[in-house]
């Protein structure tokens, strides 16, 4: 089966990637569809050359789709109309085909996981030359800050990786002695070594005729086999460099199942191990709503969202106390922010994702709402750009709408603070008067760098919130 | 009782290629023996360089025989009264199937065998390797953790013992031979034993010296598995099917030599019992003979998810058996530059390459008939033809031996066309009405032509073909099994509503083909067949879904209510 009925696309193109997924092919067990690709113009450098896979609408009801396997590896020439991965789709599986040729770059969706449709699953590097760019793209554009997407997450970087780089090093010391050998692996060993991505070649085979078998890969990869009862006994050179280094070892519960990260997970792990180096300290704040959600009422029509309001609210709030929006980098210096940037954590399947909106003390509500919702409806079809998810000064989170009535969030790495807002609900409150009455009433509370923002700065701004918020018209205006 | 043994497209350049793989050095001149693949089973029913004589027939009958066969002289003259009406050459399934048609018919017939009854399909073939697969189903099963949580079932730690399972193939195989022999005794065939050679027009020896007259001889001899030059076979580390079902050991890595059904049967039976496997194939994709989209599928359900690898494009040129401390070696060469590769040391290696023809020593030099690299070459009704192209008058070769179709049931069919035949009624049997099955885990089967096949062919008569797919993932009774996994093609003609082919990948596909290779062979059309009724739930709903989604663009049936 080729190509040869292949649905007409759009070619590539600097357009953004929603226009191409956009086009539904009418195919029903007709032909293969063929992957889409955009070509992506973020980086001023030349990487023109590399395409990012999407995932394709399979039918016409198909809003997301399942990786079911990768026909192709990384690293693998592809040439035009071959089969590049499977997909399942409310219907059935689907080879998909490239519509290019090509070095399969970057897997971004791996095996057994779903993406929307639209969303990147590789990228397609046009030589071999690109192919570290590609990576290094798909590495950096997840990079360091707050919770990143899975889109654009790095292969390179995902959990099992991490022991893959050191422990060849020590094992592969005794193949030296030998001078060269050839290597033989069997089958199994040599798709564990592609799974875990261990470099067969510095295996030591301990089978028979010195071949590498499937243990010897997960013993280089530090996997120790799943019926150990005691806790693993530091094994070899292997498994010293595993990441269990840091980890304790903690008694294991018979029956329990381990399901690895996915590369969002591990880099929302990654971020909260990194959060804490940075001291921190939390300050609340009640914030009564009764005037906010009066305003709420009559803007909703309009397609106003609380989050919008709340992070116009706090935009204007940290727009007159520049420290709270401050970072510190180097931990000798204050970095002020030319732009007051919300971000704001989203709870998406599994994951968790910071869309940010910039500016936000500049654009006005209704712009803001509008730009929220194209945000959320991005960060659900995994098409943030890194930009909308890593460029946030400061942070929001709201569990209000669980019922939650305060939390503690912890700070983000490369930002001075957060705000995490509870539920605004009725309250008995004592006025000045002495007289009690019953108000909305929101607990914040934000959690801040004390190296950059001490307690009184923090204090000031919240008070400045908490005036906004209890007099919201400067909102609308 | 018999099932698919192999299949042959060289002389059945409509059907479908199974079998893909192909020595260079083996037959350097031809255009490769891709026919020679399948359930691996060894015939020696007519080697008469090796008069081995296995007593199976009483020695009663034996010498009323030889009384009996003493009557014609003379080479050249066919003889006048016959001792058969029907002389059959090999006791295989297609022998078995003419003969048990011939004695309906009132013919007096015999059987001659030179090695056991039931021949490959029953004692090498079909028959050993479903005990087999049996087993690995089970096991795979048992061992799917996964599979059995979503059933909601715990089982412990699923093992097995090897010589319990081979015994089983073995049990297996003498029960079905048992039944075969009783089936033959009890309709009265004679059993004749020996090798048997055509001397002349109607006279058949066989054994030693006995010499008999026959009004029609069917030659039934079944074939050989095929081992391409440079493959050194030792029967314990480098095997055929042969020595494969006998299931002697179960190495930890073994390579198969050809990914078509025998290798494809044998992975499924390997891993399920621990094995890893490597295949090698010369042509440039596994499973080459499959209709691409059900390689595919087949591939990623029966290949990807398995401990096995590839190595595709290249020839096994050298294979050489585990000795000396040293494992099997193979040396790979590229099919198309034809230069070395690389080496692959393994635990063992079966050589699943195909099927030779089993004619040697057949005598057909007697008749003037040369066979083509083996096979003994017939016209469409069986009859052997001689080397100027003139049927031979009272000569049939059914099954392997003529490699039209290198599958049990078709020498059966074949069998039954020409015993048909010979009692007054012609009789043409449609190639394309027979399945094909691959018993793997979850089952393959075709009938009919493959999607490119079928396009051809409309291409050269002018025709539209379309085609309608199922997946069992809607199936309630796949689901409830939790074997969504799979698919149902069909290919048909949009303008006439006939059924060019049906190919499945699913559970159970290999039993459920038969409404598709019956509606063939009936020329039931697609618009007709949509009527009729399954069962719910069942796993046919698959077709009756598949032939619903079909569609037909001329007045379809009204069923008429009465």
């Amino acid at each position: 089966m080729s190509s040869s009925l292949l649905q007409p696309r759009a070619p590539p193109s600097l357009s953004s990637s929603s226009s191409i997924s956009g086009s539904k092919p009418q195919w029903r067990f007709t032909s293969p569809p063929a992957v889409t690709f955009t070509r992506r113009a973020r980086n001023s450098t030349v990487n023109a050359k590399i395409r990012e896979i999407f995932m394709p609408a399979l039918s016409s009801t198909m809003t997301e789709g399942k990786i079911v396997s990768w026909i192709k590896s990384e690293g693998d020439v592809l040439s035009k109309g071959e089969s590049v991965v499977v997909v399942e789709s409310d219907k059935a599986d689907m080879d998909v085909e490239t519509f290019y040729d090509g070095i399969l770059a970057a897997i971004v969706v791996p095996e057994g996981e779903s993406a929307p449709v639209g969303a990147p699953i590789g990228l397609l590097a046009e030589t071999e030359a690109e192919i570290e760019e590609a990576r290094a793209k798909a590495a950096s554009a997840g990079g360091s800050s707050p919770p990143k997407i899975a889109a654009d997450a790095p292969v390179a970087a995902s959990p099992p990786s991490a022991p893959v780089a050191a422990p060849p090093t020590p094992a592969a010391a005794p193949v030296v002695a030998d001078g060269p050998r050839k290597i033989v692996s069997t089958p199994f060993a040599k798709k564990l070594a592609k799974q875990h991505k261990v470099d067969i070649n510095k295996v030591v085979g301990t089978g028979p005729f010195g071949r590498i078998t499937p243990a010897d890969v997960e013993a280089a990869a530090g996997i120790t086999p799943v019926k150990s009862t005691p806790p693993p006994v530091t094994a070899p050179a292997a498994t010293a460099a595993a990441p269990a280094k840091s980890a304790p070892t903690f008694a294991e519960i018979p029956g329990a199942t381990v399901v690895p990260f996915t590369t969002m997970q591990a880099a929302v792990s990654k971020n909260m191990i990194e959060s804490l180096s940075v001291p921190t300290f939390r300050v609340g704040y009640p914030v009564m709503t009764d005037a906010l959600d009066a305003l709420y009422a009559k803007v909703k029509s309009k397609g106003v969202t609380m989050t919008a309001l709340l992070a116009k609210a706090a935009a204007m709030a940290l727009a007159q106390h520049p420290v709270v929006n401050a970072s510190c980098k180097d931990g000798k210096s204050f970095t002020y922010n030319s732009s007051i940037n919300i971000a704001v954590a989203v709870a998406i399947n599994g994951g968790l994702i910071t869309p940010v909106l910039q500016d936000a003390d500049k654009l006005d509500l209704y712009l803001l709402s509008e730009k929220w919702k194209e945000l959320v409806e991005k960060a659900r079809s995994k098409q943030l750009q890194p930009h909308e998810y890593n460029s946030g000064t400061f942070t929001l989170s709201n569990l209000g709408m669980f019922g939650v009535d305060r939390f503690d969030a912890i700070l983000p790495p490369g930002q001075g603070a957060i705000m995490a807002v509870g539920v605004s609900k009725p309250t008995p409150v004592a006025g000045k008067d002495g007289y009690f009455s019953v108000k909305n009433q929101m607990l914040v509370n934000v959690t801040a760098d004390h190296r950059i923002v001490y307690g009184a700065d923090l204090a000031a701004f919240l008070k400045t919130f908490a005036k906004i918020v209890q007099e919201p018209d400067s909102l609308t205006m | 009782m018999q099932s698919l043994i192999s299949t042959s497209p060289i002389f059945a350049p409509n059907r479908r290629s199974f079998e893909s793989y192909a020595s260079p050095t083996a037959l350097p001149s031809s255009p490769t023996p891709f026919s020679l693949r399948f359930c691996g089973l060894r015939r020696e029913v007519l080697r008469l360089s090796q008069l081995k004589h296995r007593v199976i027939g009483t020695t009663s009958k034996k010498t009323r025989f030889n009384v009996s066969s003493a009557s014609p002289d003379g080479n050249g003259s066919p003889p006048t009264t016959f001792d058969y009406d029907l002389v059959i050459i090999g006791a295989g399934v297609g022998g078995h199937g003419a003969a048990l048609h011939a004695v309906e018919k009132g013919l007096k017939t015999a059987i001659i065998e030179g090695d056991v009854i039931g021949g490959t399909c029953v004692n090498r073939g079909c028959v050993p390797s479903k005990a087999l697969l049996a087993v690995s189903g089970r096991m795979r099963e048992l061992q799917d953790e996964h599979h059995m949580k979503a059933l909601g079932l715990q089982v412990s730690g699923a093992g097995y013992n090897r010589q319990a399972v081979a015994d089983h193939a073995s049990n297996l195989a003498s029960k079905i031979r048992n039944n075969l022999i009783n089936s033959l005794k009890a309709l009265g065939v004679d059993i004749l034993t020996g090798f048997g050679s055509i001397l002349g027009p109607q006279k058949v020896k066989y054994g030693l010296d006995n010499l008999i007259t026959a009004k029609d001889i069917i030659i039934a001899t079944g074939s050989v598995p095929f081992v391409p030059k440079g493959i050194e076979v030792d029967g314990k580390t480098v095997v055929t099917s042969d020595h494969a079902l006998k299931l002697e050991f179960v190495p930890e890595w073994i390579a198969i030599v050809g990914s078509g059904y025998i290798g494809l049967e044998f992975s499924d039976v390997y891993t399920a019992l621990g094995s890893e496997v490597t295949f090698i194939e010369a042509l440039d994709q596994l499973m080459p003979g499959f209709d691409p989209e059900i390689g595919k599928l087949a591939q990623r359900v029966l290949i990807n998810p398995r401990k096995i690898d590839y190595h595709t494009g290249v020839f096994a040129t050298k294979i050489t058996p585990a000795k000396d401390g040293k494992p099997v070696i193979i040396e790979l060469t590229d099919a198309k530059t034809k230069e070395p590769k690389e080496t692959l040391e393994v635990d063992a290696a079966l050589i699943a390459t195909g099927r030779a023809p089993f004619t040697k020593g057949l005598g057909l030099e007697n008749i003037n008939v040369e066979t083509q690299r083996g096979f003994v070459p017939v016209d469409e009704r069986m009859r052997v033809m001689d080397a100027k192209g003139n049927t031979v008058p009272h000569l049939y070769c059914i099954g392997d031996a003529n490699g039209k179709l290198m599958l049990a049931h078709a020498a059966s069919a074949q069998g039954i066309s020409v015993v048909e035949q010979l009692t007054g009624k012609d009789h043409v049997l449609n190639h394309l009405s027979v399945p094909a099955a691959c018993f793997t885990h979850p089952e393959i089967s075709m009938v009919g032509l493959t999607e490119p096949q079928a396009k051809e062919k409309a291409k050269k008569e002018k025709f539209k073909i379309s085609v309608a797919k199922t997946s069992f993932k809607a199936n309630t009774k796949a689901l409830a099994e939790n074997e969504g996994e799979g698919l149902a093609k069909l290919i048909y003609r949009p303008d006439t509503g006939e059924i060019l082919g049906v190919h499945i990948l699913g559970m159970h596909a290999a039993d459920l083909i038969h409404e598709a290779s019956n509606a063939i062979a009936l020329g039931t059309r697609v618009q007709d067949i949509k009527f009729a009724v399954h069962a719910h739930p069942t796993l046919s709903e698959v077709l009756d879904e598949l032939f619903k989604s079909a569609h037909v663009n001329v007045d379809e049936h009204k069923p008429v209510a009465v």
